[in-house]
Protein backbone atom coordinates (compact mmCIF):
# COMPACT_ATOMS: atom_id res chain seq x y z
CA UNK A 1 0.00 0.00 0.00
CA UNK A 2 2.77 2.24 0.70
CA UNK A 3 4.50 1.61 -2.52
CA UNK A 4 1.44 2.26 -4.18
CA UNK A 5 1.03 5.96 -2.10
CA UNK A 6 4.79 6.44 -2.97
CA UNK A 7 4.37 5.97 -6.68
CA UNK A 8 1.27 7.35 -7.14
CA UNK A 9 2.85 10.75 -5.37
CA UNK A 10 6.13 10.05 -7.51
CA UNK A 11 4.80 10.03 -10.84
CA UNK A 12 2.81 13.53 -10.29
CA UNK A 13 5.71 15.26 -7.96
CA UNK A 14 8.67 13.38 -8.73
CA UNK A 15 9.80 12.93 -5.30
CA UNK A 16 12.68 10.68 -5.53
CA UNK A 17 15.86 12.94 -6.35
CA UNK A 18 14.73 14.90 -3.05
CA UNK A 19 15.16 12.27 -0.24
CA UNK A 20 17.79 10.64 -2.41
CA UNK A 21 19.89 13.78 -2.38
CA UNK A 22 19.54 13.56 1.40
CA UNK A 23 20.00 9.84 2.28
CA UNK A 24 20.94 7.78 -0.29
CA UNK A 25 24.54 8.32 -0.28
CA UNK A 26 27.46 5.95 0.17
CA UNK A 27 29.10 5.40 3.64
CA UNK A 28 32.63 4.51 2.90
CA UNK A 29 33.90 1.60 4.48
CA UNK A 30 36.52 3.27 7.10
CA UNK A 31 33.53 4.96 8.85
CA UNK A 32 30.83 1.85 8.75
CA UNK A 33 31.39 -0.22 12.21
CA UNK A 34 29.85 -3.03 10.47
CA UNK A 35 33.52 -3.05 8.50
CA UNK A 36 35.68 -2.48 11.53
CA UNK A 37 33.96 -2.31 15.04
CA UNK A 38 36.17 0.78 15.71
CA UNK A 39 34.27 2.99 13.18
CA UNK A 40 31.79 3.37 16.44
CA UNK A 41 33.59 6.63 17.00
CA UNK A 42 32.06 7.91 13.54
CA UNK A 43 28.46 7.69 15.25
CA UNK A 44 29.10 10.62 17.68
CA UNK A 45 27.56 13.12 14.95
CA UNK A 46 24.99 11.20 14.16
CA UNK A 47 23.79 10.32 17.45
CA UNK A 48 23.74 14.25 18.44
CA UNK A 49 22.01 14.89 15.70
CA UNK A 50 19.46 12.26 17.08
CA UNK A 51 19.37 13.79 20.50
CA UNK A 52 18.62 16.95 19.44
CA UNK A 53 15.75 16.31 17.77
CA UNK A 54 14.18 14.70 20.66
CA UNK A 55 14.90 17.63 22.67
CA UNK A 56 13.19 19.84 20.18
CA UNK A 57 10.20 17.26 20.38
CA UNK A 58 9.80 17.07 24.10
CA UNK A 59 10.92 20.95 24.48
CA UNK A 60 7.84 21.53 22.21
CA UNK A 61 5.56 19.40 24.08
CA UNK A 62 7.28 20.90 27.84
CA UNK A 63 5.95 24.49 26.06
CA UNK A 64 2.61 23.45 26.15
CA UNK A 65 2.43 23.07 29.82
CA UNK A 66 5.11 25.44 30.96
CA UNK A 67 4.81 29.32 31.48
CA UNK A 68 7.80 31.96 32.12
CA UNK A 69 6.37 34.02 34.96
CA UNK A 70 8.39 34.50 38.31
CA UNK A 71 4.83 33.34 39.89
CA UNK A 72 3.94 30.26 38.40
CA UNK A 73 7.08 29.10 36.30
CA UNK A 74 7.75 26.35 39.18
CA UNK A 75 4.02 25.56 39.90
CA UNK A 76 3.60 25.16 36.11
CA UNK A 77 6.60 22.76 35.96
CA UNK A 78 5.54 20.99 38.95
CA UNK A 79 2.44 20.36 37.66
CA UNK A 80 3.48 19.06 34.09
CA UNK A 81 5.90 16.40 36.26
CA UNK A 82 3.85 15.38 38.46
CA UNK A 83 0.46 15.26 37.72
CA UNK A 84 0.19 15.27 34.00
CA UNK A 85 0.74 11.75 32.45
CA UNK A 86 3.88 11.08 31.23
CA UNK A 87 5.50 14.13 32.25
CA UNK A 88 8.18 12.69 34.50
CA UNK A 89 9.16 11.48 31.33
CA UNK A 90 9.30 13.91 28.72
CA UNK A 91 10.71 16.68 30.98
CA UNK A 92 12.97 13.86 31.84
CA UNK A 93 14.08 13.37 28.17
CA UNK A 94 14.99 17.10 27.85
CA UNK A 95 16.59 17.01 31.80
CA UNK A 96 18.88 14.02 30.49
CA UNK A 97 19.37 14.73 26.73
CA UNK A 98 20.71 18.10 27.75
CA UNK A 99 23.92 16.76 29.16
CA UNK A 100 23.86 13.97 27.10
CA UNK A 101 23.61 15.98 23.94
CA UNK A 102 27.02 17.92 25.42
CA UNK A 103 28.53 14.74 25.93
CA UNK A 104 27.80 13.13 22.26
CA UNK A 105 29.01 16.91 20.54
CA UNK A 106 32.18 16.83 22.49
CA UNK A 107 32.73 13.25 21.94
CA UNK A 108 32.47 14.03 18.22
CA UNK A 109 34.66 17.24 18.68
CA UNK A 110 37.02 14.79 20.04
CA UNK A 111 37.04 12.14 16.70
CA UNK A 112 37.10 14.67 14.60
CA UNK A 113 40.32 16.25 16.32
CA UNK A 114 42.12 12.87 16.51
CA UNK A 115 41.59 11.51 13.01
CA UNK A 116 42.22 15.21 11.38
CA UNK A 117 38.99 15.34 9.86
CA UNK A 118 38.85 19.26 10.66
CA UNK A 119 42.12 19.68 7.46
CA UNK A 120 41.93 21.63 4.55
CA UNK A 121 39.54 21.42 2.80
CA UNK A 122 37.15 21.09 6.25
CA UNK A 123 38.10 23.92 7.92
CA UNK A 124 35.10 26.00 7.52
CA UNK A 125 33.16 23.21 8.94
CA UNK A 126 35.07 22.71 11.97
CA UNK A 127 34.58 26.36 12.68
CA UNK A 128 30.50 25.91 12.10
CA UNK A 129 30.99 22.97 14.70
CA UNK A 130 32.54 25.50 17.01
CA UNK A 131 29.94 27.80 16.64
CA UNK A 132 27.23 25.14 17.21
CA UNK A 133 29.02 23.81 20.20
CA UNK A 134 28.27 27.81 21.76
CA UNK A 135 25.19 27.58 21.07
CA UNK A 136 24.42 24.33 22.39
CA UNK A 137 26.24 25.45 25.59
CA UNK A 138 23.76 28.71 25.61
CA UNK A 139 20.69 26.62 25.39
CA UNK A 140 21.83 24.60 28.73
CA UNK A 141 22.58 27.79 30.30
CA UNK A 142 19.17 29.52 29.30
CA UNK A 143 17.14 26.39 29.55
CA UNK A 144 18.88 25.82 33.46
CA UNK A 145 17.24 28.98 34.24
CA UNK A 146 13.51 27.74 33.58
CA UNK A 147 12.34 26.03 36.12
CA UNK A 148 12.56 28.76 38.57
CA UNK A 149 13.88 26.72 41.53
CA UNK A 150 16.72 27.75 43.78
CA UNK A 151 19.29 25.79 42.07
CA UNK A 152 18.44 27.47 38.75
CA UNK A 153 18.02 30.88 40.38
CA UNK A 154 21.90 30.85 41.96
CA UNK A 155 23.15 29.38 39.21
CA UNK A 156 22.18 31.75 37.10
CA UNK A 157 23.29 34.01 39.13
CA UNK A 158 27.02 33.28 39.37
CA UNK A 159 26.83 32.45 35.02
CA UNK A 160 25.20 35.70 34.63
CA UNK A 161 28.00 37.04 37.08
CA UNK A 162 30.59 35.51 35.18
CA UNK A 163 29.52 37.04 32.22
CA UNK A 164 29.72 40.26 33.73
CA UNK A 165 33.45 40.25 34.34
CA UNK A 166 34.39 40.18 31.04
CA UNK A 167 36.58 43.52 30.37
CA UNK A 168 34.85 46.97 29.38
CA UNK A 169 31.77 45.42 27.81
CA UNK A 170 30.94 42.78 31.05
CA UNK A 171 28.50 45.19 33.17
CA UNK A 172 26.62 45.91 29.81
CA UNK A 173 26.35 42.26 28.99
CA UNK A 174 25.40 41.17 32.73
CA UNK A 175 22.40 43.89 32.18
CA UNK A 176 22.23 42.50 28.69
CA UNK A 177 21.21 39.34 30.17
CA UNK A 178 19.25 39.85 33.01
CA UNK A 179 17.13 42.33 31.08
CA UNK A 180 17.20 44.64 34.26
CA UNK A 181 18.86 45.09 37.20
CA UNK A 182 17.78 42.42 38.91
CA UNK A 183 17.79 38.77 38.60
CA UNK A 184 13.76 38.19 38.36
CA UNK A 185 10.80 38.76 36.43
CA UNK A 186 12.52 39.84 33.03
CA UNK A 187 15.19 37.61 33.30
CA UNK A 188 13.10 34.42 33.01
CA UNK A 189 11.31 36.08 29.94
CA UNK A 190 14.00 36.79 28.20
CA UNK A 191 15.94 33.35 28.68
CA UNK A 192 12.57 31.93 27.80
CA UNK A 193 12.85 33.84 24.60
CA UNK A 194 16.18 32.63 23.80
CA UNK A 195 15.54 29.01 24.74
CA UNK A 196 12.95 28.42 22.51
CA UNK A 197 13.21 31.29 19.73
CA UNK A 198 16.57 32.85 18.75
CA UNK A 199 19.03 29.87 19.70
CA UNK A 200 16.82 26.84 17.93
CA UNK A 201 16.19 29.35 14.99
CA UNK A 202 20.54 29.88 14.98
CA UNK A 203 21.20 25.85 15.90
CA UNK A 204 19.03 24.86 13.15
CA UNK A 205 20.55 27.24 10.38
CA UNK A 206 24.43 26.26 11.90
CA UNK A 207 23.43 22.78 11.53
CA UNK A 208 22.15 22.99 8.08
CA UNK A 209 25.46 24.86 7.13
CA UNK A 210 27.05 21.73 8.96
CA UNK A 211 25.30 19.34 6.74
CA UNK A 212 25.44 20.79 3.00
CA UNK A 213 28.88 20.90 3.39
CA UNK A 214 29.31 17.31 4.84
CA UNK A 215 27.53 16.61 1.45
CA UNK A 216 29.47 18.79 -0.38
CA UNK A 217 33.26 18.04 0.94
CA UNK A 218 32.39 14.47 1.40
CA UNK A 219 33.36 12.26 4.66
CA UNK A 220 37.25 12.51 4.96
CA UNK A 221 39.54 9.82 4.41
CA UNK A 222 40.88 6.91 6.43
CA UNK A 223 43.73 7.55 8.87
CA UNK B 1 12.57 -9.26 -6.16
CA UNK B 2 15.65 -9.82 -8.10
CA UNK B 3 17.77 -11.59 -5.25
CA UNK B 4 15.32 -13.82 -3.79
CA UNK B 5 16.40 -17.19 -3.04
CA UNK B 6 15.14 -20.50 -4.33
CA UNK B 7 12.34 -18.38 -5.82
CA UNK B 8 9.82 -18.29 -2.93
CA UNK B 9 9.45 -16.15 0.24
CA UNK B 10 10.91 -13.21 1.22
CA UNK B 11 14.28 -11.76 -0.48
CA UNK B 12 16.93 -10.88 1.92
CA UNK B 13 16.88 -7.03 0.82
CA UNK B 14 13.41 -7.08 1.91
CA UNK B 15 13.69 -9.10 4.83
CA UNK B 16 16.69 -6.06 6.13
CA UNK B 17 14.22 -3.21 4.92
CA UNK B 18 11.17 -4.58 6.79
CA UNK B 19 14.09 -4.97 9.95
CA UNK B 20 15.20 -1.65 9.88
CA UNK B 21 12.23 0.44 9.08
CA UNK B 22 10.45 -2.28 12.31
CA UNK B 23 13.34 -1.30 14.31
CA UNK B 24 12.68 2.66 13.58
CA UNK B 25 9.55 2.56 13.93
CA UNK B 26 9.73 1.15 17.14
CA UNK B 27 12.48 3.43 18.25
CA UNK B 28 9.90 6.32 16.79
CA UNK B 29 6.99 5.32 18.54
CA UNK B 30 9.19 5.18 22.39
CA UNK B 31 9.80 8.24 22.13
CA UNK B 32 6.84 9.98 20.56
CA UNK B 33 4.33 7.46 22.32
CA UNK B 34 5.20 9.78 26.00
CA UNK B 35 4.93 13.42 24.26
CA UNK B 36 1.96 12.42 22.76
CA UNK B 37 0.22 11.58 25.56
CA UNK B 38 1.22 14.19 27.90
CA UNK B 39 -0.09 16.51 25.28
CA UNK B 40 -3.35 15.13 25.38
CA UNK B 41 -3.30 14.10 28.99
CA UNK B 42 -6.20 17.17 29.39
CA UNK B 43 -8.65 15.27 27.59
CA UNK B 44 -8.47 12.01 29.46
CA UNK B 45 -8.66 13.44 32.97
CA UNK B 46 -11.71 12.81 35.04
CA UNK B 47 -12.72 16.07 36.37
CA UNK B 48 -14.50 15.43 40.09
CA UNK B 49 -17.08 17.67 40.54
CA UNK B 50 -19.00 16.56 43.55
CA UNK B 51 -20.28 18.36 46.35
CA UNK B 52 -22.71 21.02 47.15
CA UNK B 53 -22.79 24.43 47.69
CA UNK B 54 -24.80 27.31 49.49
CA UNK B 55 -26.61 29.88 47.53
CA UNK B 56 -28.87 31.47 50.39
CA UNK B 57 -31.87 30.77 52.32
CA UNK B 58 -34.77 29.26 50.60
CA UNK B 59 -37.03 31.62 52.45
CA UNK B 60 -35.00 34.05 50.23
CA UNK B 61 -36.84 32.80 46.33
CA UNK B 62 -39.92 33.14 45.26
CA UNK B 63 -42.08 32.85 42.45
CA UNK B 64 -40.11 35.17 40.18
CA UNK B 65 -36.80 33.92 38.84
CA UNK B 66 -33.84 35.64 40.77
CA UNK B 67 -30.05 35.56 39.81
CA UNK B 68 -27.66 34.44 42.50
CA UNK B 69 -23.80 34.29 42.43
CA UNK B 70 -21.83 31.93 44.11
CA UNK B 71 -18.24 30.73 44.43
CA UNK B 72 -16.73 27.61 43.44
CA UNK B 73 -13.17 26.49 43.82
CA UNK B 74 -11.68 25.17 40.75
CA UNK B 75 -8.10 23.73 39.84
CA UNK B 76 -7.33 24.53 36.62
CA UNK B 77 -4.16 23.02 36.48
CA UNK B 78 -1.27 24.28 38.97
CA UNK B 79 -3.68 27.67 39.25
CA UNK B 80 -6.57 27.59 41.71
CA UNK B 81 -9.01 29.98 42.26
CA UNK B 82 -12.62 30.59 43.35
CA UNK B 83 -14.75 31.22 40.45
CA UNK B 84 -17.93 32.87 40.25
CA UNK B 85 -20.73 30.60 38.97
CA UNK B 86 -24.31 31.82 38.57
CA UNK B 87 -27.58 30.24 38.86
CA UNK B 88 -31.73 31.74 38.11
CA UNK B 89 -33.41 30.09 41.07
CA UNK B 90 -37.30 30.37 41.61
CA UNK B 91 -39.41 29.01 44.30
CA UNK B 92 -42.45 28.24 42.31
CA UNK B 93 -45.77 26.10 43.72
CA UNK B 94 -43.39 24.31 46.22
CA UNK B 95 -40.95 23.39 43.38
CA UNK B 96 -37.71 24.97 43.65
CA UNK B 97 -36.38 25.31 40.26
CA UNK B 98 -32.38 26.58 39.36
CA UNK B 99 -31.34 27.35 36.18
CA UNK B 100 -28.01 27.50 34.60
CA UNK B 101 -27.50 30.83 32.56
CA UNK B 102 -25.39 29.49 30.33
CA UNK B 103 -26.93 29.47 26.67
CA UNK B 104 -27.07 26.07 24.59
CA UNK B 105 -25.98 27.52 21.57
CA UNK B 106 -22.70 28.57 22.03
CA UNK B 107 -22.24 29.41 25.64
CA UNK B 108 -23.09 33.14 26.23
CA UNK B 109 -25.17 34.34 29.69
CA UNK B 110 -28.59 34.49 29.03
CA UNK B 111 -30.78 37.10 30.75
CA UNK B 112 -34.34 37.05 32.32
CA UNK B 113 -37.19 39.09 31.04
CA UNK B 114 -34.84 41.93 29.07
CA UNK B 115 -35.82 41.63 25.59
CA UNK B 116 -39.04 43.35 24.81
CA UNK B 117 -40.06 41.45 22.25
CA UNK B 118 -40.62 38.04 24.53
CA UNK B 119 -41.99 38.87 28.01
CA UNK B 120 -41.31 36.37 30.54
CA UNK B 121 -38.38 34.80 28.73
CA UNK B 122 -34.73 33.98 29.19
CA UNK B 123 -33.08 35.80 26.02
CA UNK B 124 -29.75 35.30 24.88
CA UNK B 125 -28.63 38.70 23.15
CA UNK B 126 -25.67 36.95 21.46
CA UNK B 127 -27.45 35.27 18.52
CA UNK B 128 -31.27 36.31 19.52
CA UNK B 129 -31.66 32.81 21.23
CA UNK B 130 -35.38 32.45 23.51
CA UNK B 131 -36.31 29.98 26.32
CA UNK B 132 -39.52 29.88 27.62
CA UNK B 133 -40.24 30.58 31.68
CA UNK B 134 -39.53 27.11 32.57
CA UNK B 135 -36.35 27.28 30.57
CA UNK B 136 -37.53 24.96 27.89
CA UNK B 137 -35.48 26.37 24.55
CA UNK B 138 -37.91 27.99 22.54
CA UNK B 139 -38.25 26.41 19.13
CA UNK B 140 -37.07 28.31 15.67
CA UNK B 141 -34.39 30.17 17.99
CA UNK B 142 -30.65 29.27 18.05
CA UNK B 143 -30.65 27.10 20.87
CA UNK B 144 -31.19 23.09 20.62
CA UNK B 145 -31.71 22.28 24.34
CA UNK B 146 -33.00 23.62 27.61
CA UNK B 147 -31.08 25.54 30.14
CA UNK B 148 -28.82 23.13 32.32
CA UNK B 149 -30.17 22.14 35.33
CA UNK B 150 -28.74 22.64 38.85
CA UNK B 151 -29.70 19.79 41.77
CA UNK B 152 -31.09 21.33 44.68
CA UNK B 153 -31.23 20.25 48.23
CA UNK B 154 -32.45 21.54 50.84
CA UNK B 155 -30.85 21.30 54.27
CA UNK B 156 -32.07 23.36 57.68
CA UNK B 157 -33.87 26.00 55.59
CA UNK B 158 -30.70 26.72 53.33
CA UNK B 159 -30.81 26.03 49.32
CA UNK B 160 -27.78 24.05 48.45
CA UNK B 161 -26.83 23.56 44.97
CA UNK B 162 -25.10 20.84 42.95
CA UNK B 163 -21.33 21.95 41.62
CA UNK B 164 -22.29 21.38 37.89
CA UNK B 165 -25.57 21.72 36.64
CA UNK B 166 -26.76 18.70 34.26
CA UNK B 167 -28.54 18.77 30.55
CA UNK B 168 -32.22 18.26 30.63
CA UNK B 169 -34.00 16.24 28.24
CA UNK B 170 -36.66 17.53 25.96
CA UNK B 171 -37.68 20.38 24.26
Amino acid sequence: MFRRIYQWLDERLNIGPLWRDLADHEVPEHVNPAHHFSAFVYCFGGLTFFITVIQILSGMFLTMYYVPDILNAYQSVKYLQNEVAFGVIVRGMHHWGASLVIVMMFLHTLRVFFTGAYKSPREMNWVVGMLLFFVMLGLGFTGYLLPWDQKAYWATQVGVKIAGSVPLIGPYIETFLKGGDVLGAQTLARFFAIHVFFLPGVLLALMGVHFILIRRQGISGPL
Amino acid sequence: MSDKENGQGMSRRQFLTYTLMGTGAFMAAGILTPMLRFAVDPALKRTSSAGKVEVGKVDDFGPDYKLVKFKVKIKDGWHEEEAEKSAYIRNKDGKILALSPICKHLGCQVQWNTSPDRPNHFYCPCHNGFYDENGINVPGTPPQAPLDEYEVEVKDGKLLLSLTPKPRGGA
